[in-house]
């Protein structure tokens, strides 16, 4: 006997079986969510980007006298800082964000970040992540925590990662979607094709741990595809294109504006290890600066009404030294700004600010962490999610809220 | 679609009537079939034939002796080609970031990007070439387990142009020999020295204390107890880690060739700076270790070796790699005995693992959830594909979340089935699936590769597979529930 006959032959013994999967059944059921989600999206600045050039503390003599080349110069000046509070500034390439600083929806909180000494970008970024600074066996990241305390089940869309792995902060036991970045984001993955999807659906037409795995995973395929169709038309009836991260901005936020279900997503930038050639005004810092504006901004217009019920974070693992070094650049350091951004956000610049003088500086060289860069995500959560203690405590296992950052 | 599925339903049925005995299709002897699936990284095509004919037994007994088999001359000579393989980490560092002469200060010198990213090139390419090709497949298997158990991670610095040469000398050699011997190479390797900030741990008081060499580096002598021996439940305080740090002080590695060599120096550039060195006397898990230099790390690694906690740890994990994800209790004992009597003989505790009745029991039968690694490499072994491109693979691992050498917590790659399977993780192995399965080098044929695989198909993947158009019926066996555990 042949053996493809053969294969047949096998196959008829449980033929009744044989019926395609359809309309996702088990899916619909967790599908139940409110119309306006609260939402959270944390934006990780990977490499270090130096907060002393986003918020820039222009009064202080230090300030310049440690960075002659790439100092942000006063407002006023050519290429000078946009005044925030009459004591902090904006770097001018987040030009596109005094609208919202204006509006009250943007806040920053200086000298934040991580408790430990750490200047390895690998250790810190594996902190910030993990939610568990000095403990590296932490599986899961905090951001997959989040989502098994928010209690709504298994929905394989409530988390959007931008991007091609699932970075550590959403590592964990939740189904998380994955958005491809850039263009290759619209190609179409082999199992899109209804002929393979169909072949598929058959042999994992099971309850099994495998089977339910897959169900989730063609649910959240469909979702993010369908609404990737829309967004694609839209986009190519003569809307603005954009390039790297503005244009994932866009797409994320055309994906949560049509599907309710998603909750929290996340998004990573790299390029901030700036230790050759920083530039000032303008320069390498000042362009991915300009493209994290642009997207902040494609974020909250792409939103639309949804803004109201969104949070923007901003983080870095941790900031970069007061002074420049010998190549125009800066070196790691401790101490960062961390943003927010959303429509609830009560805008100013929060934390405890103790400047630049050298007897206040962390080990006499870089900006001290007056805040847990937990005590930031903590009061988020609760104020804007609405988590309980008990939740949080899931979130950030063994941590006491040290201060409630009041900026929603 | 439907209306195909009716069609094909009447076609089968004219075969009900004729029931014909199954020659050259019958399933496999499941026995082979799990060993092969357990012991290697998949099977190729003749493999089952192979081990039926000599006996689970013999089998088991040559992969246990990998030295006894001589790799083909066509991988020899592949690996031989990988030029970076053979360099010692002083060479490697110092051609990736020459250290300058005079004036001119290291941080100056511009790093060699691109030898970086052949050094690590030829890293995945000699790991997977291996691992695909070679017939020393527990051999492989180890150096999997032991690569995570003692992680690096690529991405940090230095390591990037190391952990070609960590798996070589520090790894390979040690898989199956005394555990004591696979922590010392570990333990001096620049590759662990840098990534768990080994070689700036410094007595703070000591007069070389200075410049990045500051003070107490505990990040090693963490992470040597609770991962590397005692486990997190070991019974160590962090006193004894504190202690430990203390011995481990004053190591570090060379960057240029020394035209004297001192003794504590090794080929790989280990050394051990005096200077450094806390020479207090100390207490370690409740043992004084007179302060005496260097010396005092071999009395702390005698202690850590011999710990039953250290036994039980290593059982636990070759058990639950090789077994089960919650391995039987029975059987981590028994081995951790052996690991106790032997003085920490791998060689012996992995026997004791295979020939044990708990190993043979049918319930763990294609019950392991492949990790990415296993399940990419395992279906070009099954197809008797090559690795063609190893930046290809290494691609298709990243985004399967399993890049080699890129695992970036000393913890390593998980291999159990609760860290592995997600929705993101499936439909990205069924589209590697299906765009492997028609890559024109694959002339792979379904029924071939289902008897190579043992063809132990459930009923339902038996009729995905058959109601599947035919192009389509290589990517259902690779993508089948079947196919993802081993």
């Amino acid at each position: 006997m042949h053996r493809r006959q053969f294969i047949q032959h096998a196959g008829l013994l449980t033929a009744s079986s044989l019926v395609a999967v359809g309309g996702h059944g088990w899916f619909a059921r967790t599908n139940a969510q409110t119309a306006n989600p609260k939402r959270l999206i944390v934006i990780f600045l990977r490499g270090a980007a130096d907060g002393l050039n986003v918020v820039v503390p222009y009064r202080e003599a230090a300030y310049y006298e440690n960075r002659p080349k790439i100092a942000i110069p006063q407002p006023g000046k050519t290429g000078g800082a946009l005044d925030l509070d009459g004591q902090f500034g904006l770097h001018p390439a987040l030009t596109d964000l005094m609208p919202l600083w204006n509006a009250k929806k943007l806040a920053f909180v200086p000298a934040c970040g991580l408790p430990n000494a750490t200047r390895s970008h690998f250790d810190a970024q594996d902190y910030m992540e993990s939610g568990t600074p000095g403990t590296k066996s932490t599986q899961e990241g905090w951001m997959n925590r989040l989502l098994a305390s928010l209690n709504t089940g298994r929905n394989p869309i409530q988390a959007i990662n931008v991007g091609n792995t699932t970075p550590r902060i959403l590592t964990g036991k939740m189904p998380v979607a994955t958005l491809a970045s850039g263009r290759a984001a619209d190609n179409p993955l082999p199992i899109d094709r209804p002929q393979v999807a169909a072949a598929f659906d058959r042999l994992y037409d099971r309850n099994d741990e495998l089977g339910q795995a897959y169900k989730e995973s063609r649910a959240a395929r469909q979702a993010l595809m369908s609404d990737l169709a829309t967004e694609m038309k839209a986009a190519n009836n003569g809307a603005q294109s954009a390039n790297g991260f503005v244009r994932d901005a866009q797409r994320l936020a055309k994906i949560m504006v049509r599907d309710n279900r998603v909750q929290l997503a996340f998004l990573a930038i790299g390029g901030w290890d700036t230790h050759v050639n920083q530039g000032a005004s303008q320069g390498q810092f000042a362009r991915n600066l300009q493209q994290l504006g642009k997207g902040l901004i494609a974020l909250q217009q792409g939103l639309g009404a949804g803004f109201n019920d969104t949070t923007i974070l901003v983080m870095s693992e941790f900031g970069r030294t007061v002074k420049e070094n010998g190549n125009g650049g800066t070196d790691h350091g401790h101490g960062n700004v961390m943003w927010a951004v959303g429509g609830k956000v009560r805008g100013g610049i929060y934390g405890n600010w103790r400047g630049l003088a050298a007897n206040q500086l962390y080990q006499g060289r870089d900006v001290p962490v007056t805040t847990d860069f937990r005590d930031v995500v903590s009061s988020v959560l609760a104020r804007h999610i609405g988590l309980t203690d008990s939740k949080l405590n899931q979130v950030f296992p063994n941590y006491t809220l040290k201060q409630t950052v009041n900026l929603v | 679609m439907k209306l195909r599925s009716r069609a094909w339903v009447l076609t089968v049925v004219l075969w009900v009537g004729m029931s014909v005995p199954v020659d050259s299709a019958t399933p496999a002897n499941p026995k082979v079939v799990h060993v092969l699936n357990r012991l290697s990284l998949g099977m190729r095509p003749g493999d089952i034939q192979k081990v039926e004919a000599m006996g689970i037994d013999r089998y088991i007994q040559q992969q246990l002796s990998p030295e006894s088999m001589p790799e083909t001359p066509a991988l020899t000579k592949q690996l031989a080609q990988l030029n970076t393989l053979s360099m010692s980490p002083v060479a490697l560092a110092q051609q990736f970031r020459p250290v300058g002469q005079g004036q001119v200060k290291q941080a100056q010198q511009k790093p060699n990007q691109q030898f970086a990213r052949t050094t690590m090139q030829q890293a995945v390419e000699a790991r997977l070439l291996r691992a695909t090709e070679s017939d020393r497949q527990l051999q492989e298997s180890m150096v999997d387990f032991w690569f995570n158990h003692f992680n690096v991670f690529s991405g940090k610095g230095l390591t990037r142009v190391w952990v070609g040469a960590y798996e070589q000398k520090a790894i390979r050699p040690n898989t199956m020999g005394r555990f004591r011997d696979l922590l010392e190479a570990t333990a001096r390797h620049p590759a662990m020295l840098f990534y768990l900030d080994n070689w700036q741990n410094t007595d703070p008081k000591s007069p070389g204390a200075r410049g990045r060499f500051q003070g107490l580096n505990e990040n090693y002598a963490r992470e040597l107890l609770e991962l590397h021996t005692l486990g997190v439940d070991g019974g160590y305080t962090q006193q004894d880690v504190i202690a430990l740090a203390k011995i481990l002080t004053g190591w570090g590695f060379r960057r240029t060739v020394q035209p004297v060599a001192q003794a504590t120096d090794n080929d790989n550039g280990f050394y051990f700076d005096a200077k450094r060195h806390d020479f207090s006397d100390k207490v370690f898990l409740g043992r004084t270790i007179k302060g005496s230099g260097i010396a005092e790390v071999e009395q702390a690694f005698d202690i850590l070796a011999k710990h039953p906690a250290t036994a039980r740890r290593i059982s636990y994990k070759l058990a639950q790699y090789f077994v089960a994800d919650q391995p039987p209790k029975a059987l981590v004992d028994k081995m951790a005995q052996r690991f106790t009597a032997t003085d920490g003989n791998i060689r012996e505790v992995l026997s004791t693992l295979f020939r044990s009745a708990e190993f043979m029991d049918s319930k763990h039968y294609n019950a392991k959830f492949k990790t990415p690694y296993q399940y990419v490499v395992s279906a070009y072994r099954a197809t008797g594909s090559e690795v063609s491109s190893p930046v290809v693979v290494q691609n298709v691992l990243q985004q399967l979340g399993m890049p080699l050498f890129g695992c970036q917590t000393p913890d390593g790659y998980k291999n159990t089935q609760a860290a592995w399977l997600n929705p993101d993780g499936m439909t990205r192995r069924l589209s590697f699936a299906t765009t492997f399965s028609k890559l024109p080098s694959q002339s792979v044929n379904a029924v071939q590769l289902a008897q190579t695989v043992g063809d132990r198909f459930s009923t339902q993947t038996q009729q995905a597979i058959a109601s599947s158009p035919p192009q389509l019926r290589t990517a259902i066996i690779l993508g089948s529930p079947e196919f993802m555990r081993r």
